[in-house]
């Protein structure tokens, strides 16, 4: 079967109201191309489920969301995402803010298809008070309480991976692939974006065979974007962009996605985009942050 | 090596660090993870000191037999891995209660609850919105936690309940059913003025030792709620000099005087 296909015609996938999945973690391996794609779409309503960084916070400046479900949402080294914070500060989002691990809880309990998991994660602070859907449970083995936190059902899921085979088999050569596993089981439709389109031989080594975290069965649409993390990282291949990130915070401070947008070529293409932001060989030379 | 001999001169940030590292001393063979530069090298201290069966990772997705420099690495640099230790297994590890963070709320009360999500407003507009929740609930409710304060006024210890609880405390209105309060495991708070943990009466916040020249006075003045101190008040212990050359070997660049306002000495005049 082949997967392959351009960021468009995915992106279609994705649909008025629906729930999404994205992959990553704050600024690391954000599929930031097909989150642009997304932004060019005229979807609306979404409910987004994401480890967040620059990716809620362009969903969020563009209107798109109408309800987040986040444990944080942070650039790292620019730690309060300019625009998610505008969003929330202007009351605009509905929001159902849970633990990081309730979030790794939720996405295993939809991939594993149970309706909840029991956890005492978020018992005794205001994620039960301001999750008043997020049902406190009774143990058959014991007297305490427990949260049971809901199975996150998510309709699409957009993941970043290094590189990608035609048929969707996908490897994470990072040093971490966070929680994208589950972000893949957990949604009806997983859309990869990779750096790399490899051939299937590729993958007939152990060590790189050790790296791809998900079936193929679990991916439904590849789509080929060299750079297409940018400006987030991929590592091993490029670091995040520290100088991209400070433009979009500035633009933030103005309150002006849209000139954002405009500058740097999102509003037409990809290709715009790049070329706007020194080229793919620029992207790519992007050094890896050091923790 | 072992110069014990206490420093003369040292910063508040390596009184801070050294203060911090006390936190780790009795944890055995536990996740250490400290956020932020100075509780990092604080965790980084006690593995490289008192407590060298504590783990610790490279605050990115391997758990390392030595603790990084915090600064002058490279990318790229070779680093002694022991095992993988990306985001997904760290709960494997958080919720089996090995574990003991040392982190930097932006509230904490005095039922030792601790806020970093949100400031002010209300929960759907807040005035100030920061990081969200993050792994705070779960960390709270599954392992050790010390807090670490580089600014010790009345609006981080509030004088009512944080604006957004984060994290589990003492407080018996929000114990869930089932729960006691031994099950929850808040050990201490590192200021820039004092060190502080809630073994009073019922779990009550109190001071267990003040930093060199600060007062009980002045700790009281800048906390916003009810604050008790143990008998026989001390000062806590300044740096040795084989601490300082450790704390130097970790941060071979000095950023950790770039943490605290104009890196003030460690004794107040």
């Amino acid at each position: 079967m082949d997967k392959l296909c351009d960021a468009k015609t995915a992106v279609a996938a994705i649909k008025d109201g629906m729930t999404i999945g994205i992959g990553g973690w704050g600024p690391r391996r954000k599929p930031m191309a097909l989150i642009r794609e997304l932004l060019r779409s005229p979807v609306k309503d979404l409910t987004v489920v994401a480890y967040g960084g620059a990716d809620v916070g362009m969903l969020c400046a563009a209107g798109k969301v109408k309800k987040l479900v986040f444990a944080f949402v942070s650039l790292d080294f620019i730690p309060l995402e300019p625009f998610f914070r505008q969003a929330r500060q202007q009351g605009q989002l509905e929001v159902s803010e849970i633990d990081e691990g309730m979030m790794l809880l939720g996405l295993r309990a939809a991939a594993w298809r149970v309706p909840y998991i029991p956890t005492a994660i978020g018992l005794g602070t205001d994620v039960v008070t301001q999750n008043p859907d997020i049902a406190l449970v009774d143990s058959p083995y014991d007297d305490k309480q427990w949260l049971a936190m809901p199975a996150l059902n998510l309709d699409v899921s957009l993941i970043h991976v290094t590189r990608a085979d035609r048929r969707g088999v996908c490897q994470i050569a990072s040093p971490d692939h966070y929680m994208d596993d589950w972000f893949a089981r957990a949604a009806k439709h997983t859309i990869v974006s990779c750096d790399e389109l490899i051939d299937t031989e590729f993958f007939h080594q152990e060590d790189v065979a050790r790296q791809v975290f998900w079936e193929r069965a679990a991916t439904h649409a590849v789509v080929h974007i060299p750079g297409g993390a940018h400006p987030s990282s991929s590592a091993p291949l490029y670091g995040f962009d520290v100088s991209h990130f400070k433009a979009y915070a500035a633009s933030a401070k103005e309150q002006n996605f849209s000139a954002y947008c405009q500058q740097f070529g999102i509003d037409t293409s990809e290709t715009d985009y790049q070329k706007m932001v020194g080229g793919l060989e620029a992207i790519q030379q992007l050094p890896l942050p050091v923790y | 090596m072992q110069n014990n001999e206490t420093a003369t001169e040292f910063s508040l940030a390596e009184l801070m660090i050294c203060a911090a590292a006390e936190a780790f001393r009795h944890d055995g063979e536990v996740l250490a993870t400290g956020i932020g530069m100075l509780p990092r090298l604080a965790a980084s201290l006690a593995m490289s000191s008192f407590n060298p069966d504590m783990l610790m990772t490279d605050s990115e997705a391997w758990i390392l037999s030595s603790p990084n420099p915090v600064s002058g690495r490279k990318s790229g640099d070779i680093q002694p891995c022991e095992t993988w230790m990306g985001f997904s297994r760290i709960f494997d590890n958080v919720w089996s209660g090995r574990r003991h963070a040392l982190v930097g709320p932006s509230q904490v009360d005095r039922f030792g609850q601790a806020n970093i999500s949100a400031l002010g407003g209300t929960y759907q507009q807040p005035k100030v919105q920061m990081l969200g929740v993050r792994g705070f609930p779960g960390n709270s409710i599954s392992h050790a936690n010390s807090f670490f304060v580089p600014s010790h006024n009345r609006r981080v210890f509030v004088e009512g309940e944080c604006d957004v609880v984060a994290s589990v405390g003492y407080n018996p209105d929000r114990l869930p059913r089932g729960y006691a309060f031994s099950e929850i495991d808040i050990r201490i708070a590192i200021t820039n003025l004092c060190v502080m943990d809630w073994g009073g009466e019922g779990y009550t916040p109190r001071v267990i030792s003040l930093h060199p020249g600060v007062s009980l006075e002045e700790v009281l003045d800048n906390t916003g709620f009810a604050l008790g101190a143990i008998e026989n008040l001390g000062t806590t212990p300044i740096p040795t000099m084989a601490q300082l050359d450790i704390i130097a070997k970790l941060d071979p660049l000095n950023h950790r005087a770039k943490q605290l306002p104009d890196n003030p000495p460690g004794i107040r005049s």
